[in-house]
């Protein structure tokens, strides 16, 4: 009795270790697995976008809008939906009107901020919104799943979600897509300003720039490389740095720590 | 085979014979999935624009219900880790339906984010292309480390129980099937008893840190992120509490429908109402504690977007359900489990701790988004047909499968609680069956 008792403790005793040996093992695997899903992915073959790499490394874009020179006329946000079919409903330039608090009225346009330390792209579980070298925040919508996190997290509304699938038109369709030209639009993702990422890279202004000066006439949206420390509205080319010290220049939610490339000047008359 | 105890029928009858009246109920909660089902046949076709939810207002009823669902899942953590590591005897006849509730509700759960998807078809990219920095592949890896852990704990106590209902209840070919498969080669040696015990102990240990890190990182979803209401370090411990608080209210009422229905009044008595009431007054004033600390601090402190976040809760919209949920739900069950100690008393007390935890898993997860952070301009949402329908799904799908697993398993533990019984140690059950 004592004997089949003791034999049969050794045989369980033999299964234990096989069984924690096996799932060591197993697990061991598994987390190498995991270690390397990029490498087993590029042996077989899984397309991985790399578009980080497509950006140049040169430049800081940056943009400054003149809240002085606004007038609310719209203008911009026309301007960048034409330029980029941007779905219905969306304003990936949005003008707002502000009242301070001492019942002065002024209109504050604002694009994606594409914050140098942004909340959005921490938070993408993805890695569909990435930054490129040169600062401009992009999502890639041939990755992203639609779980609206971005969205959740972004202190500026600058984001946008594609509801249904959006009305397409042949011109739209025949262009081919790229995260700095993100159409044709497609249906669960989100979607935002890319800072004209793919007119800047040959020395373009982006659209609400060029709609701003050359539909209104007002210039107050100025784009520029913060390297050159020079921004430009299409007509006039001003210092960037000094311009934002005499003239008072903030940015939104300073306080966040978010780091935004889009800078404002206040409005001055009453 | 050693000494087997004598086997309790009454606990092997929900295995042996099922009425008409349970098979309406079935199918009246496969009905409700169906409808779920159909209502998110429009979602796919006609994408999230069939919600109610908007560019400002982005996250809704799907993740209120993720956070939800988790939340109760906690109930079965709570019986059957801590009180079974702290030897609390009287806990044996209902560890089985505690643990049952927490895998259930930890299924419906891991279905709403995957239904929350813009691009569920891409689902899979959260695997292939993860980003450890982002609190959604925390949660991800948090709520499958617990599910796995759930279920080996719902499922090592139920190795003797399956030999019990191998040997005692004549099943059919695929039951039987199910019962082999799952009982393994258990005989009821001292040894494999032995390592029985240990594996649930190492569970038991194992899984409570589990739990608290699955609502933790959950509520990291929301704290992580720069807006009022969420932004707040007391959220993790906040959602927890309230975890368990929903957790035990929702054992509480799957304790009195399973003593009705299967008539276990000589199981589950008057004395497990009363101390996992005892329980759940406590958790209830943990929650008022917590919910007081994130309310007053952000209200005394007033900056401008923390107080446009409270008017959206105190006055807003949704003031009513804000109300409803901290009186009806909060207050007024404290004031029940303290003075109506019965079982009429605490399941009423349980039933509205529910549904005001869900009000609150809502009212985390709106109105934050409601108040503007850009401009002045409140956003709105009003959940269509779709998203209540899938709701109600979720509810009845959680039902459902309690429902069948009792069919298929003895909803109470049936060697732990004639072991509990036996050797003495400790008064039994029933000598304080007095009703109330």
């Amino acid at each position: 009795m004592a004997d089949s008792e003791q034999q049969a403790e050794q045989a369980y005793d033999r299964s234990r270790r096989r069984f924690i040996k096996g799932a060591i093992a197993l697990v061991g695997a598994a987390g190498t697995a995991t270690l390397f899903s990029g490498e087993i992915l590029r042996i077989l073959d899984v397309p991985l976008t790399d578009v980080r790499a497509m950006s140049p490394q040169d430049r800081s874009w940056v943009m400054l809008i003149d809240l002085d020179k606004c007038n609310g006329c719209g203008k911009c946000t026309v301007g960048c939906t034409e330029a980029h079919f941007v779905p219905f409903g969306q304003q990936w330039i949005k003008v707002y009107e502000v009242q301070d608090e001492f019942g002065h009225r002024y209109f504050l346009p604002k694009p994606c901020m594409q914050c140098e330390n942004a909340p959005c792209l921490k938070v993408c579980p993805v890695g569909a919104t990435f930054q490129r070298k040169d600062g401009v925040v992009l999502v890639d919508h041939t990755r992203c799943i639609g779980c609206r996190y971005c969205m959740a997290a972004c202190p500026y509304d600058a984001r946008s979600f594609n509801w249904t699938e959006p009305p397409h038109t042949p011109e739209e369709l025949a262009h081919a897509y790229s995260p700095d030209a993100p159409w044709p639009h497609r249906q669960g993702v989100v979607e935002k300003c890319m800072f004209c990422a793919h007119n800047t890279e040959h020395g373009e202004l982006p659209a609400c720039v060029k709609a701003c000066t050359e539909e209104m006439g007002n210039g107050a949206i100025y784009f520029g490389d913060l390297r050159e420390d020079t921004v430009s509205n299409g007509v006039e080319t001003i210092p960037f740095a000094k311009t934002l010290r005499d003239r008072g220049g903030f940015r939104l939610k300073e306080e966040l720590g978010t780091a935004p490339r889009v800078w404002y000047l206040p409005p001055r008359k009453g | 085979m050693e000494e087997a105890p004598p086997v309790d029928q009454n606990l092997l009858e929900p295995l042996r014979k099922t009425t008409w009246r349970f098979y309406a109920l079935i199918a009246a909660l496969a009905a409700v999935v169906g409808w779920g089902a159909y209502a998110y046949s429009w979602q796919v076709r006609d994408g999230l624009s069939v919600t109610g939810l908007s560019d400002r207002v982005s996250w809704g009823l799907y993740i209120s219900n993720l956070v939800f669902f988790i939340g109760i899942s906690y109930g079965g953590t709570l019986i059957s880790g801590i009180l079974r590591l702290t030897h609390a005897e009287w806990r044996r006849p209902i560890t089985r339906l505690a643990e049952t509730t927490t895998v259930m509700a930890l299924l419906v759960a891991a279905v709403f984010p995957l239904l929350d998807l813009g691009r569920p078809d891409r689902a899979m990219n959260i695997l292939l292309y993860r980003r450890i920095e982002s609190p959604i592949i925390w949660d991800f890896l948090g709520i499958f480390t617990y599910l796995a852990g759930a279920l080996l704990y719902l499922y090592i106590p139920l190795i003797p129980d399956l030999g019990i209902v191998r040997r005692e209840v004549r099943a059919g070919r695929l039951r039987g099937l199910l019962y082999r498969i799952l009982g393994g080669r258990w005989t009821g040696t001292r040894l494999q008893k032995r390592s029985l015990e240990r594996s649930i102990a190492l569970v038991a240990v194992v899984i409570i840190p589990v739990a608290i890190s699955v609502h933790t990182v959950l509520s990291w979803i929301f704290a992580m992120t720069l807006r009022s209401g969420w932004h707040s370090a007391i959220l993790g411990p906040y959602f927890v509490a309230g975890a368990i608080f929903s957790g035990i209210a929702v054992v509480i009422i799957a304790m009195a429908i399973f003593r009705r229905v299967y008539h276990l009044e000589k199981y589950l008595t008057i004395r497990h109402f009363r101390n996992l009431g005892a329980l759940l007054l406590v958790l209830d004033l943990v929650v008022i504690y917590f919910t007081l600390s994130e309310y007053l601090t952000a209200a005394y402190g007033a900056e401008s977007q923390d107080l446009l976040w409270l008017k959206a809760l105190v006055t807003g919209p949704y003031a009513s359900l804000f109300w409803l949920m901290l009186v009806g739900g909060f207050i007024f069950p404290a004031i029940l489990l303290a003075v109506r100690r019965t079982v009429t008393g605490i399941v009423l007390a349980a039933v509205l701790v529910s549904v005001a935890m869900w009000l609150e898993r809502f009212l985390i997860v709106v109105p934050t988004m409601m108040a503007p952070q850009m401009g002045s301009t409140w956003n709105f949402y009003a959940p269509t047909w779709v998203e209540w329908s899938i709701t109600a799904a979720g509810v009845a799908g959680f039902a459902l499968a309690c429902a069948v697993f009792s069919k298929l398993f003895p909803i109470v533990s049936m060697w732990e609680t004639s072991e509990g019984a036996a050797p003495a140690g400790e008064p039994k059950g029933t000598e304080e069956e007095v009703p109330a």
